[in-house]
């Protein structure tokens, strides 16, 4: 069977972003991006399927500027077997990407989508969820174990109180939450033959999809400060302060 | 403007979280609806008809919804919602995972995790592990979003008298089954509702070591939490974890024991009152949000707080 595995470039996850001085967007000039982690996670599940002999061909698909073709190479690299890029320029919001990775499914007919839970520069948790509203297919959030049967899959998933498993339908669409896995390095020769697999460019339009954004971000700025306070020399210390300064106790 | 509110339950009892969520709908001002979507939750309408400030309760009581599957609910969401301005749930795994597709269904954009109401469609969200908080408006129809409820004081759980209403639209999209749960047993407060939270990070060792915390816990009637780090390392489960990932947790006390304070965990707690950090390493970035900090060996001080208290 077929996989589809949709990864986003991003700011690295050590990277400290600060908003612009006029607070129109997020600085990312300079800034070191990387594949969002997630979606590293997504890539290694779908690897592990195919060493398991369930899957046969991992398509892996992100959407945005011309240097996310970079993040699709990684992917290659750690084991998909061919890449799609949606070129575009503009800004995409999940539902815009939601409906562009629908008409992508539609084209290639995976039986899995992966994803991620959520991109870390967004936080937004949602891209999953709306493309398996518009196709229709049952969805496993924030999976921690992903086991494959005939014609079903079995998602244990990480819930408030503790862990919930659901079985779906195939065609279906699992996102990874951290435990699902611990994705590999690309080692490289695989670097290299990542560069020789297929990497097929399209584009909103050509999708027939209309990316036009519904929120609009009037103004970016940076939370509250908080001050560091003062260290206490011993447990005592900290104990009196925490009764008579801040009251907590 | 009229506003639907998912309530966040477990078939028998109605979740602290709705009630912040409803404070959020008031922010934004209009008649408040609340639904609830389970089986056998007669109870939990009773109890949200109770709620301060609630218009309308809707029961839609059917085996579909017993474990509030994302595929069924928010297909009635959906059905339901077409008729409000707004729909607001709160931001915990069951409105993370079914509140997006909803807004799918009614084809909107949602908006995650909404810290403040600027105004009926403008709302500030944070962003990069809420290192950046960004102001955003919507504009679509219908405003759907999820609500971090540490960012609301809950509203009063009596005082209301709104009349319930079953409903008996059943979706049931038959595409995916329920089939088990292990949930974490704890007679601790919950960890998003806490006024005390102690938390552990990787300088606990291993998991045998959290009974410090716990006896700390009990003492103070704290909730337990732990990095990221804790729970990698099996020290204990990830329904515990703090962070951008885990559970936004805004206590009036966050003790961080053994945790550095990386980006995302910090991201979990900063907006907590007041933060005591307890680690041997003085240069952890997790000092420089403390509000009082102990440079000490973590197993010498734990106990000793645990006497003084």
């Amino acid at each position: 069977m077929k996989v589809l595995v949709a990864v986003k470039r991003v700011v690295d996850y050590n990277v400290k972003v600060r908003p612009k001085a006029d607070g129109s967007d997020v600085d990312t000039a300079n800034v070191k991006m990387s594949i969002n982690p997630f979606c590293e996670i997504a890539v290694e599940e779908a690897v592990r399927l195919k060493e398991k002999g369930v899957v046969s061909e991992i398509v892996a698909v992100s959407m945005g500027p011309k240097q996310c073709q970079e993040q699709i190479r990684t992917a290659l690299a750690l084991g998909a077997d061919r890449g799609i890029q949606v070129e575009t320029d503009a800004e995409l919001q999940p539902l815009a990407v939601a409906k562009c990775l629908k008409a992508i499914v539609e084209k290639e007919e995976p039986q899995l989508v992966i994803l991620g839970k959520q991109s870390i520069d967004g936080d937004n948790n949602q891209t999953g969820q709306m493309l398996a509203a518009l196709t229709g297919m049952g969805q496993g959030t924030f999976a921690s174990e992903v086991n494959v049967e005939d014609g079903s899959v079995k998602v244990t998933r990480e819930i408030d109180g503790g862990l919930q498993t659901v079985e779906l339908t195939l065609p279906a669409v699992v996102t990874t939450d951290l435990r699902l896995n611990e994705p590999r390095y690309a080692s490289l020769p695989n670097i290299m033959k990542a560069k020789k697999k297929p990497l097929d460019v399209t584009n909103p339009e050509e999708l027939g999809v209309d990316i036009a954004p519904r929120t609009k971000t009037l103004k970016v700025e940076p939370p509250a400060e908080r001050q560091a306070g003062i260290k206490v020399a011993d447990v005592a210390e900290l104990v009196e302060k925490l009764k008579s300064e801040a009251k907590v106790i | 403007m009229s506003i639907l509110v998912i309530a966040e339950h477990d078939n028998a009892e109605l979740k602290g979280a709705t009630l912040n969520t409803i404070a959020a709908a008031k922010a934004i001002g209009g008649d408040i609806d609340v639904l609830v979507a389970g089986s056998n939750c007669g109870a939990v309408g009773e109890a949200a008809s109770k709620v301060d400030g609630v218009s309308k309760v809707l029961v839609a009581d059917n085996a579909a919804y017993e474990h509030q599957l994302a595929e069924n609910v928010a297909k009635l969401v959906a059905d339901l919602g077409k008729n409000y301005s707004h729909v607001l749930a709160p931001a915990t795994t069951t409105g993370k995972n079914m509140l997006p597709r909803a807004a799918a269904l009614l084809d909107v954009q949602p908006i995650s995790d909404i810290i403040a109401v600027e105004g009926p469609d403008t709302f500030k969200r944070p962003i990069y592990a809420g290192n950046v908080i960004a102001t955003v408006q919507s504009s679509d129809a219908i405003k759907v979003a999820s609500v971090r409820t540490t960012a609301f004081d809950p509203v009063a759980a009596e005082g209301g008298s709104a009349s319930v209403e079953s409903v008996d639209i059943v979706d049931d999209a038959a595409v995916s089954k329920f089939v088990g749960e292990e949930l974490a047993e704890s007679d601790r407060p919950e960890l998003t509702a806490a006024r005390v939270v102690i938390s552990g990070g990787r300088g606990m060792q291993n998991g045998e070591n959290f009974e410090m915390l716990y006896k700390v816990a009990d003492k103070l009637g704290a909730a337990v939490g732990a990095s990221r780090a804790a729970v990698d390392a099996g020290f204990v489960p990830n329904d515990m974890q703090v962070g951008q990932t885990g559970k936004i947790v805004a206590p009036d006390l966050y003790i961080a024991v053994g945790i550095s304070g990386a980006i995302q965990h910090l991201a979990g707690m900063k907006d907590s009152k007041v933060i005591v950090a307890i680690n041997k390493d003085e240069e952890a970035p997790i000092f420089s949000v403390a509000d009082y900090g102990l440079v000490a060996d973590l197993f010498d001080a734990v106990p000793e707080l645990e006497t003084k208290l």
